[in-house]
C-alpha cells in the first residue's frame, strides 16, 4: 500500500507553526517515515505545478498554518482544498485569525501611511507601491489586503490543530488520527474538551465566589503562584479558552492571552470572558454588584478588544461585522 | 534575444524576490531584492497595553521570537524607568544566551553549513541538513538535535514555551528557579560550550583546510568595506544582552558609540517604492545609494559586524577563537561577507561560556524577581543583538501605559542594503555577455544566507534552503531565466 500523501502550507505567519513541526524532533522523523509529503514550501523543493498535477483528493491531508492576508494565499489554500481529502487548519492564525489579526482594528491605508510616512526613522515620504520603476526598470510587489481572515473563512476546513504555536502532543495526536484512520467527527478541534479553568493546576485555588473590587495589570502586582489569577484580580482569559496547551503560560506565572481559542461551546472568545468576568466581579455573600461598579471595572480595561480577542478578532463576531462590511463593499 | 524560462513556478509568498535585469551587451544593469510582505505590527499594536507587547512581538518571528520578547521587555523596564531585579537580569540573560547557542546552531547547521560541508558545487537536492548529516556522521545530526533540545528546554521552563515566551515583565521575569534547575542548566552549559567547540573543530576541518573554500571567504565576490554596528559592554566586548551601541568605519576606528536611547540621532531609514523592507544607514554619514565605502552611510550587523564592531569576546575561549577567525582573515575588520558564518561559530562559543558563568552563579535562585513598576509611563526603548544584528523597541504611551507609537527597528533591516548590494555583486560576477550559469542561484544565496537574513521573519528554510525566486530580464525587459526554489 502507498503511504499517505501529507502537505505542509504556510499563508501569513512568524515561522512559528514550522518550528513546531521541527521540535517534533525524533517523533519527526517516526511521522515522516509512515508518510509522503507532497508539499512543504519551507522545506522541501517540491512546486506549485507538482500539486497542480496531483488528482483531486489524493492528498490525505493538508495542514496549513497561518492567516489569509493575499490573494496568492486564497488561490494556494483553494487548490489544496481541491486536492486534499482532509484539511486542517495548523496553529492559532489558520483557526482564528491569531496576532496578526488584530491589523482588523486598522484600515490598509492607515497602515502604510503610519509605518512609511509616520515613524520618526523614517526619511522621506516614500511610500511602497505594488508597481513602480526605479532606473526604467518595472518592478511589482503583492498588494497589502484590508482584511485578514482566518482558513474556515476562506475554504471548508474539516480539523482544527490549536495553539501558539501548536505543542508537540497536539501535533502527534492530530497526524496519528489521521495515519489510522481514527478521525473524529467533522469540526473537531483536536484538543481538550474542556475549559483552561478545568484543567489549570491552580484550580483548587480558584475560589467559589469571587469578589473582584479592582482589576490589575499583569506588570502592576506581584502574583502569588499558588493563586488563581482572575482571583487576584488579573484578567486570565482561561474561563473562555479551549485547554490542551499544558497550561503553558500558567506555568511560568503569566495569565492566559487565549491562543487555544475558544472553549467548546463558545462561539466568540471575548464576549465569553467579558461576560465571566462580569458575573465574578465585586460579588460578595449578599452583595451583587451594581451595573456602575461593572462598568467602572470593565473601563479601567485600557484595551479590552485586544486583550479578550488577542488571538480571535477575526473570527470573532466583530471581525464577522467588518468582513460582511466589506463584501458587500466589494460586491 | 531569446526568452529562456526554467521551471516556472509559483512565487513563494513572504519571501525574498530578485530581480536582474541586463544591459544591451548582456551584463548586470540592475539588480533588486524585493520583500513582499508586511504585516504591519507597528500599526496594530497601537491602542494595545504596553505591558503585553513582549507577547505580541514575538510573534513578528516564530525563529526568534526571545529576541523580540527581551527587546520589549526592556523597552518596557525603560518606559516604566525601573531596574530589572538583579536575579531577574540574569535569569533574563540565561535565558537569551540560550537562545543564541541553539539559534546559532541551528543556522550554521541546517542552513549556512550545507554550502560548505557538503560544497557549493553539489547538487541542489543534497544541499540541505541530510547532506550535512551524511558528511559529517548521524552520531553529529542526532547531537546538534539534542544539543538545541535541551537549550530550547531551558526557554522553555522560564518563558512557558519557547515558541513565544512569556515571563518578561517590567522590571523583572515571572518565574525564578531553584537549585535543581540551576545545576541543570550548568550541565547544559558545560556540554553547549563542547558542542561550540566541536562545531569550530568541524569548520576548521572542513572548511578553512579546503583551499577552495577559503579563496571563496576570502575572494572580492563575497566582499564590502562597510561600517559595522553591535552592541558592546564597558569593555568594549560584545554583547548580547545589553551595553552601548558601537559603530566602526570600514578601517576598524570607532565612529560612534552611544546609548540605545540616542539611537533616532544615528539611525534613519531609507525607503524604496519597489519593496516593503527599509533601508536603515548612518544619519550622519547620510544615505548616498546602495552602495559601500566610508562615504556610504550603509552599516552591516549581526555576527561578524558584532566582532567587528567590538575589541573581542568577554569570554575566555571565545575570544581566542576571535583573534584566531581575524588573524586568518587578514586582520580586523573583515569585509568578507561569508565569514559572517565563522563569527556565528564564534558567538556561539562565547554565548555557552557565559551561560555556564550565570548558572554557575548559586545566587540566581534568590525569589526577588520583580521590582513593581511606580512612575508613569511615557516613552520606553528596548534593544538587544538578535541572531540577526541590534534589535530596537521604541514605545510611547499616555498615562495609562496605552501605546500611541510604536517603531520597531528590527535586526534583518540592518543588513537590508548590504544583502542587496552583496546580491548584486555576485550577479555581476556570475553573469558575463548574457550568460547566465546555472550556479548562480546558489552563489547569488550563499551571498545573502551568509547574513542569515530572516525575511518578513518568516523566510527561515529549515532543511537549508532559502524560498527564493531569481528573474533575469534583458534590455528590452524580456524575462529571460527565472530560477526558483
Amino acid at each position: 500500500m502507498s503511504k499517505p500523501k501529507v502537505a505542509f502550507y504556510w499563508c501569513a505567519s512568524c515561522g512559528g507553526c514550522e518550528e513546531a513541526v521541527v521540535d517534533l524532533n525524533e517523533d519527526l522523523l517516526q511521522v515522516a517515515e509512515k508518510v509522503d509529503i507532497v508539499f512543504w514550501p519551507v522545506a522541501l523543493d517540491f512546486k506549485r505545478s507538482d500539486v497542480e498535477k496531483l488528482s483531486d483528493r489524493s492528498i490525505a491531508v493538508s495542514f496549513i498554518n497561518g492567516a489569509i492576508r493575499t490573494r496568492e494565499q486564497e488561490e494556494m489554500v483553494r487548490l489544496l482544498r481541491k486536492k486534499s481529502a482532509y484539511v486542517a487548519a495548523f496553529g492559532s492564525c489558520a483557526h482564528i485569525g491569531g496576532i496578526p489579526g488584530l491589523g482588523n482594528q486598522f484600515a490598509k491605508e492607515k497602515l502604510l501611511k503610519l509605518i512609511y510616512e509616520d515613524l520618526e526613522t523614517n526619511d522621506d515620504r516614500t511610500v511602497p507601491k505594488p508597481l513602480s520603476k526605479a532606473d526604467g526598470n518595472e518592478l511589482e510587489i503583492p498588494e497589502i489586503c484590508e482584511y485578514v481572515r482566518t482558513l474556515d473563512q476562506t475554504i471548508d476546513v474539516d480539523y482544527y490543530i490549536p495553539g501558539c504555536a501548536p505543542p508537540a502532543d497536539i501535533i502527534l495526536k492530530g497526524l496519528t488520527a489521521f495515519l489510522k484512520g481514527e478521525l473524529p467527527p467533522k469540526g473537531t478541534v483536536f484538543a481538550s474538551d474542556k475549559s483552561l479553568c478545568d484543567t489549570c493546576p491552580l484550580r483548587d485555588k480558584k475560589p467559589d465566589k469571587f469578589s473582584i473590587k479592582e482589576l490589575k495589570r499583569p506588570h502592576e502586582v506581584i502574583h502569588d503562584p499558588e493563586k488563581c489569577f482572575l482571583s487576584e484580580g488579573i484578567i486570565c482569559l482561561g474561563p473562555a479558552t479551549r485547554s490542551g496547551c499544558g497550561e503553558r503560560c500558567i506555568n511560568a506565572n503569566m495569565p492566559c492571552r487565549g491562543c487555544f481559542g475558544p472553549s467548546p461551546r463558545v462561539y466568540d472568545q471575548g464576549a465569553k470572558i467579558l461576560s465571566a468576568i462580569a458575573s465574578l466581579l465585586g460579588i460578595d455573600e449578599e452583595e451583587i454588584a451594581s451595573e456602575e461598579d461593572v462598568s467602572r471595572l470593565i473601563d479601567s480595561i485600557p484595551d479590552p478588544v485586544g486583550l479578550f480577542y488577542m488571538y480571535s478578532l477575526p473570527a470573532s463576531n466583530l471581525g464577522d461585522k467588518r468582513r460582511n462590511d466589506e463584501q458587500k463593499d466589494n460586491s | 534575444m531569446k526568452k529562456i524560462t526554467i521551471d516556472p513556478i509559483t512565487r513563494l509568498e513572504g519571501h525574498g524576490k530578485i530581480e536582474i535585469f541586463l544591459d544591451d551587451k548582456g551584463n548586470v544593469k540592475n539588480a533588486y531584492l524585493q520583500i513582499p510582505e508586511l504585516r504591519g505590527f507597528e500599526v496594530f499594536s497601537l491602542g494595545r497595553a504596553a505591558e503585553e507587547m513582549p507577547r505580541i512581538t514575538p510573534k513578528i518571528c516564530g525563529v526568534c521570537p526571545t529576541a523580540h520578547h527581551m527587546a520589549s521587555t526592556k523597552a518596557l523596564d525603560d518606559l516604566y524607568k525601573i531596574e530589572p531585579t538583579e536575579t531577574a537580569r540574569k535569569i533574563r540573560e540565561i535565558i537569551y544566551c540560550a537562545f543564541m547557542v541553539e539559534d546559532h546552531a541551528l543556522h550554521f547547521y541546517f542552513l549556512g553549513s550545507p554550502d560548505f560541508i557538503v560544497g557549493p558545487g553539489a547538487p541542489a537536492g543534497s544541499r540541505n541538513i541530510l547532506g550535512v548529516i551524511e558528511k559529517v556522521g548521524l552520531e553529529t545530526g542526532k547531537r546538534v538535535i539534542e544539543m538545541r533540545k535541551r537549550l530550547r528546554s531551558i526557554i522553555t521552563f522560564f518563558g512557558g514555551r519557547v515558541i513565544h515566551p512569556v515571563c518578561g515583565l517590567p522590571g523583572g521575569v515571572s518565574k525564578g528557579l531553584d537549585e535543581n534547575e540551576r545545576k541543570n542548566i550548568e550541565g547544559i552549559a558545560r556540554d553547549a560550550i563542547d558542542f561550540a567547540k566541536f562545531s569550530l573543530d568541524a569548520f576548521r576541518n572542513i572548511v578553512l583546510k579546503n583551499e577552495e573554500y577559503v579563496k571563496l571567504i576570502t575572494g572580492d565576490i563575497y566582499r564590502h568595506r562597510t561600517y559595522y554596528m553591535g552592541l558592546v559592554d564597558k569593555n568594549n566586548k560584545v554583547n548580547f544582552y545589553d551595553g552601548k551601541i558601537r559603530v566602526v568605519n570600514p578601517d576598524g576606528r570607532e565612529f560612534a558609540k552611544f546609548d540605545v536611547k540616542d539611537f533616532g540621532d544615528h539611525i534613519a531609514e531609507h525607503k524604496e517604492e519597489w519593496s516593503y523592507v527599509k533601508f536603515p544607514y548612518l544619519k550622519k554619514i547620510g544615505w548616498k545609494g546602495f552602495t559601500d565605502g566610508e562615504k556610504s552611510g550603509v552599516y552591516r550587523v549581526a555576527p561578524l559586524a558584532r566582532l567587528n564592531a567590538s575589541d573581542g569576546m568577554a569570554t575566555e575561549y571565545a575570544d581566542k577563537e576571535h583573534d584566531a577567525m581575524f588573524k586568518t582573515l587578514g586582520g580586523k575588520p573583515s569585509h568578507h561577507t561569508l565569514a559572517f558564518h565563522w563569527a556565528r561559530l564564534v558567538e556561539m562559543l562565547y554565548a555557552a561560556e557565559r551561560l555556564l558563568e550565570l548558572s554557575s552563579d548559586k545566587s540566581i535562585t534568590s525569589k526577588d524577581l520583580r521590582n513593581l513598576p511606580e512612575r508613569k509611563p511615557e516613552e520606553g526603548i528596548g534593544v538587544v543583538e538578535a541572531p540577526r544584528g541590534t534589535l530596537i523597541h521604541h514605545y510611547r504611551t499616555d498615562e495609562r501605559g496605552v501605546l500611541n507609537y510604536v517603531n520597531l527597528l528590527v535586526a534583518t533591516y540592518g543588513n537590508a542594503a548590504a544583502i542587496s548590494m552583496s546580491i548584486t555583486k555576485a550577479a555581476e560576477n556570475l553573469i558575463k555577455k548574457g550568460q547566465v550559469s546555472d550556479e548562480i542561484l546558489n552563489k547569488v544565496e550563499m551571498a545573502f544566507r551568509a547574513y542569515d537574513p530572516c525575511m518578513a521573519c518568516a523566510t527561515h528554510s529549515l532543511p537549508g534552503q532559502m524560498p527564493l525566486t531569481l528573474n533575469i530580464y534583458d534590455h528590452e525587459r524580456h524575462l529571460i531565466k527565472k530560477l526558483s526554489r
